[in-house]
């Protein structure tokens, strides 16, 4: 065997381990009963914010400390936390995706990403969908 | 049944050219390919006369549809959709063309408009290979031209047409009071085209210089890779293996310059003008463009492999291959909604994902099974490299970038597979750093590499001319490392102490790419720049890794809220990294005092602009930064904020608005108590007295802002207040298009509010004045040093001038041996 199929076969084999290690370290996309189900652990809430219940924000006091609810689509609803500020277009975005644990009664979040509209925004945000549109799925 | 107002011509022919530039590429690809497998001369030369007549009829005809869609953009004509959608009346003429390539439509046009451009300049040069090439990218167009189609086969839909009319979209049917009656079921009104008074506009966050001038630039970098996997299939298919590298190599330096400077202006933008905190987030959309870039360099030096000592030929054929391929796959992640929730950007289905699917399968299967049925046909060399050849290291240096890319890629595929799979896979607590783990090793070793890899001749080097010429480099890298190991310190500890030693290493190893390359110039060609393109984009890769270890490890958050207002909570692990600030008092914030100063509005791009005034505590240094936001962009609730950072040579400061009041909580019950009043007049309030100082009348307004008749007032008023302070204010009155609009100013520290209420051209005005206790204004903002970022961008731009400056080399050397070749 060649020197170079060694180191070939060496670096692929590295490459996959690298991404079977990836897949090991990966989260999870949840929803609010499952998040809650799994306490302490990281993952992926998938919700939108509950504007019927009040969003906590006095950047006065802490510029640093953001408490709201959180609903899925399954209706169920949590209370968050997120020590930071509140986040562009936070009420604007129809979803939010809230990396962080739940932990006695809050979810606590690290991150949030709002779908900040971008460059393929469509109109069917709003309702508009051409008739003859069949979506594959 | 007709309805007024409408100009359906512009569609009509748009409508026309997509069909034309549709069926011209058939023509063109079809006409290539009997070119490529005639038998005598004559026959080729009628069917290439013909191919290309085609091509340049389907080139017409995108440059057409482009036109089309400036002029609907730039009349404003909303029965068109996309200028409903994309534009509106206010927006800045520099921003249309953003606007054309904001949506999918207008940015496939783009890619397609650049593979016209191409295939003019291959039609030119390529010669012998043109036939087989231009089928190819002939074939491209056809794909392209069909995003653009807007069919729709039972049910299924068949590209997205830019010149669809706004009635027959679908998004007025649920608008009642467009209709007859005011009912769904009946049609549109006849005159509904009247209602419609303005288009939905470009996305605020995308309206700055970087979406004009990125988009184009980018584009030609993605339009540009199908050249190389052009030569290569071209190849493949005419078996004949060896002449199509020496075309393929400026193509393929070509489009990594573009391509890379294209992936930058990205980055770019992203640090300038959003508020990402940073330039890469290791974003699906950001990956996605940069793994194709990845594996074309990886091509490119299997390609010079191959030219110098007939090895890799098999892997050059792959990688460039490939290259075009995972830029399929790239559009086919970006456009298809597969990420959903795994990217900061969002992206709607289109409803066209059989469609890219299609686009990625019917260049993915025919080109990797031409590929594997040719592979044994591929001429290689069974005699192994030299472990003391470049050729060696070199190989290895390409396949590790390789697959630093696949592996890139492979952890942005997990909504890909999760698809598949049915799988419920989400990245990682820290996804950022899933990544920089493994790329700083990939740094270290591709930089360590690239050092040493000029020193090592091709076929064999002996061990005394290699440590003879890089015994010096090796020194002053050594020096330089350490020097900067006494002097300078890497923060980044949290992931560490081997992470920390792995930035080190990766740090010495960039500095050395940088000093030997350089060094090289001299050592090696001996000063002879033109010779030297390779050594110079070394130089600058080396510039780009050192820029982003330094500045992504010792990016420093400046806000710290450290003596702020906040209520503590106990918990030390909170990051408090934003800082509130109350207008006119000041903050202490590390090695600054700043100040919230005032803000203001511009009225023409809606923008408020906040001054923050920073205050060196050491005195030698004072300077206003403005960053801004859109409040409450239309008419919805938030906030959009858009960075400010000051430049030094060695460090950025940079700043952005995170939070600003609800502007509900700053309702009161004081009311304006109005005065009438000619300049000179005054006006006691309790705090003091104000004086009248001037009305002025703005001339010159633009018209499209402010109408026929508008009026702009500006009356500059000088206000005393008991302790001894002056200030002075500048209240504006607006007429525009005749809606009257007040601009009132502040003084938070009087709670003195004031605004014009009425001005005529007479000087006589009314003066609204009003005391208040809710003007308490503030803002709450994040600010960070970026250290080093210039040399990220520098060398971005010496790696680019390099590749080109190889490319211009090898167009030479093509040139004359081609000319030698005719004695």
């Amino acid at each position: 065997m060649k020197k170079i199929h060694l180191i070939l076969l060496v670096l692929i084999a590295g490459a996959i381990a690298v991404l079977l290690t990836f897949l090991k370290t990966a989260s999870t996309y949840d929803t609010v009963d499952t998040a809650i189900s799994k306490p302490g652990k990281f993952v992926h809430l998938m919700a939108r914010l509950d504007k019927s219940q009040p969003v906590e924000y006095d950047a006065l006091k802490n510029p640093n400390y953001l408490a709201f609810t959180a609903v899925d689509t399954l209706g169920k609803s949590v209370r968050v936390v997120y020590k930071n500020p509140k986040p562009d277009n936070f009420e604007m975005s129809e979803k939010l995706v809230l990396k962080g644990k739940y932990q006695d009664g809050t979810f606590e979040c690290k991150e949030i990403q709002t779908k900040c509209p971008s460059k393929y925004k469509e109109e069917q945000a709003k309702g508009g969908k051409h008739p003859d549109a069949v979506k594959i799925k | 049944m007709g309805y007024t107002g409408e100009h359906l011509l512009p569609g009509q022919l748009g409508h026309l050219f997509i069909i034309l530039s549709f069926f011209a590429s058939l023509v063109a690809s079809f006409a290539y390919f009997r070119t490529m497998r005639s038998k005598n001369e004559t026959d080729a030369s009628a069917w290439r006369k013909l191919a290309r007549g085609a091509f340049i009829i389907e080139s017409i005809a995108v440059f057409a549809i482009f036109a089309l869609l400036i002029y609907i953009i730039t009349n404003h004509l909303y029965e068109y959709k996309y200028a409903w959608q994309h534009s509106s009346k206010s927006l800045d003429f520099k921003y249309l063309l953003a606007a054309i390539w904001e949506g999918q439509e207008g940015s496939f046009l783009l890619w397609s408009i650049w593979h016209c451009v191409l295939g003019l300049v291959l039609i030119k040069t390529s010669k012998k290979w043109e036939a087989p090439v231009m089928t190819i990218v002939s074939f491209a167009q056809v794909a392209l031209a069909t995003m653009l189609a807007g069919l729709y086969f039972f049910g299924w839909k068949m590209g997205s047409n830019p010149f669809i009319l706004l009635r027959d979209s679908g998004v007025l049917d649920n608008a009642a009071a467009l209709h007859i009656d005011f009912d769904l079921n009946q049609p549109l009104r006849a005159d509904y085209l009247a209602s419609i008074k303005d288009g939905n506009g470009l996305n605020k966050l995308l309206q700055n210089y970087w979406m004009v001038i990125h988009p184009p630039i980018l584009f030609l970098g993605f339009a540009a890779t199908v050249v190389p996997f052009a030569f290569a299939v071209a190849g493949l298919w005419t078996k004949n293996h060896t002449d199509w590298v020496k075309q393929a190599l400026p193509w393929s330096l070509f489009t990594a310059a573009v391509l890379g400077v294209g992936i930058m202006l990205g980055a770019i933008w992203a640090y300038e003008s959003l508020t990402f905190g940073g330039y890469w987030a290791w974003d699906p959309v950001e990956n996605a463009s940069l793994v194709p870039w990845m594996i074309l360099i990886a091509g490119i030096h299997t390609l010079l492999i191959y030219q110098h000592s007939g090895h890799s030929l098999r892997a050059t054929y792959l990688f460039l291959i490939l290259s075009f391929l995972f830029i399929l796959y790239s559009t086919f992640l970006t456009r298809s909604g597969i990420l959903g929730e795994a990217s900061v950007h969002a992206f709607t289905d289109l409803g066209m994902n059989w469609q890219l699917l299609a686009f990625l399968f019917v260049f993915v299967i025919p080109s990797l099974a031409l590929f594997l049925k040719e592979y044994k046909n591929i001429p290689s060399i069974q005699k192994e490299e030299n472990a003391s050849s470049r050729e060696f290291w070199m190989f290895i240096g390409s396949l590790v970038f390789f697959l630093s890319a696949i592996v890139i890629i492979g952890k942005t595929s997990l909504p890909v597979f999760n698809k598949i799979f049915g799988a419920n896979v989400a990245p990682p607590e820290d996804a950022e750093f899933a990544y920089n783990s493994i790329q700083v090793y990939v740094a270290v070793i591709v930089a360590l590499l690239t050092a040493i890899g000029q020193y090592l001749k091709y076929k064999d080097t002996s061990g005394a001319y290699f440590w003879k010429k890089i015994l010096v480099p090796t020194i002053i890298s050594l020096l330089a490392t350490a020097a900067m190991m006494a002097f300078y310190q890497i923060n980044y500890t949290k992931k560490g102490p081997v992470f920390h030693a792995s930035l080190w290493l990766a740090i010495a190893c960039s500095i050395y790419t940088i000093v030997a390359n350089t060094s090289y110039i001299w050592l090696g060609f001996k000063g002879k720049l033109k010779l030297s393109g390779g050594s110079v984009s070394h130089v600058g890769f080396g510039m780009v890794l050192l820029g982003i270890l330094i500045s992504a490890s010792n990016k420093e958050v400046l806000s710290n809220n450290v003596s702020g207002i906040y209520i503590p909570l106990g918990d030390n692990e909170d990051p408090r990294e934003n800082l509130t600030l109350v207008q006119g008092q000041r903050m202490d914030m590390g090695r600054y005092y700043i100040t919230y100063e005032k803000d203001t509005v511009d009225v023409k791009d809606e923008r408020t602009y906040f001054n923050i005034h920073f205050k060196r505590k050491d005195g030698k240094e004072n300077f206003v930064l403005s960053p801004n936001s859109f409040v409450n962009p239309n008419g919805q609730e938030g906030l959009m904020s858009n960075p400010d950072a000051r430049h030094y040579w060695d460090h950025d400061v940079f700043t952005y608005i995170t939070s600003l009041p609800n502007p509900d909580k700053l309702q009161d019950t004081a009311n304006f108590q109005a005065h009438a009043l000619t300049p000179g007049d005054s006006v006691f309030y309790s705090g003091g007295f104000l004086i009248l100082e001037d009305v002025i009348k703005k001339d010159s307004l633009p018209e499209d802002l402010f109408g026929k008749n508008g009026s702009l007032f500006e009356t500059p008023i000088k206000i005393y207040s008991k302790n001894g302070t002056t200030y002075t204010l500048t209240p504006r009155l607006a007429n525009a298009k005749g809606e009257t609009l007040m601009i009132p100013d502040t003084i938070t520290a009087e709670n003195l509010v004031i605004r014009l209420q009425k001005a005529g051209a007479d000087k006589r005005i009314e003066l609204g004045v009003k005391e208040s206790s809710a003007v308490m204004k503030y803002v709450t903002l994040k600010a960070y040093k970026f250290p080093f970022i210039r040399l990220l961008w520098l060398g971005v731009i010496v790696t680019a001038i390099g590749i080109l400056m190889s490319m211009m080399h090898r167009i030479r050397l093509n040139r004359r041996k081609s000319s030698l070749s005719k004695i």
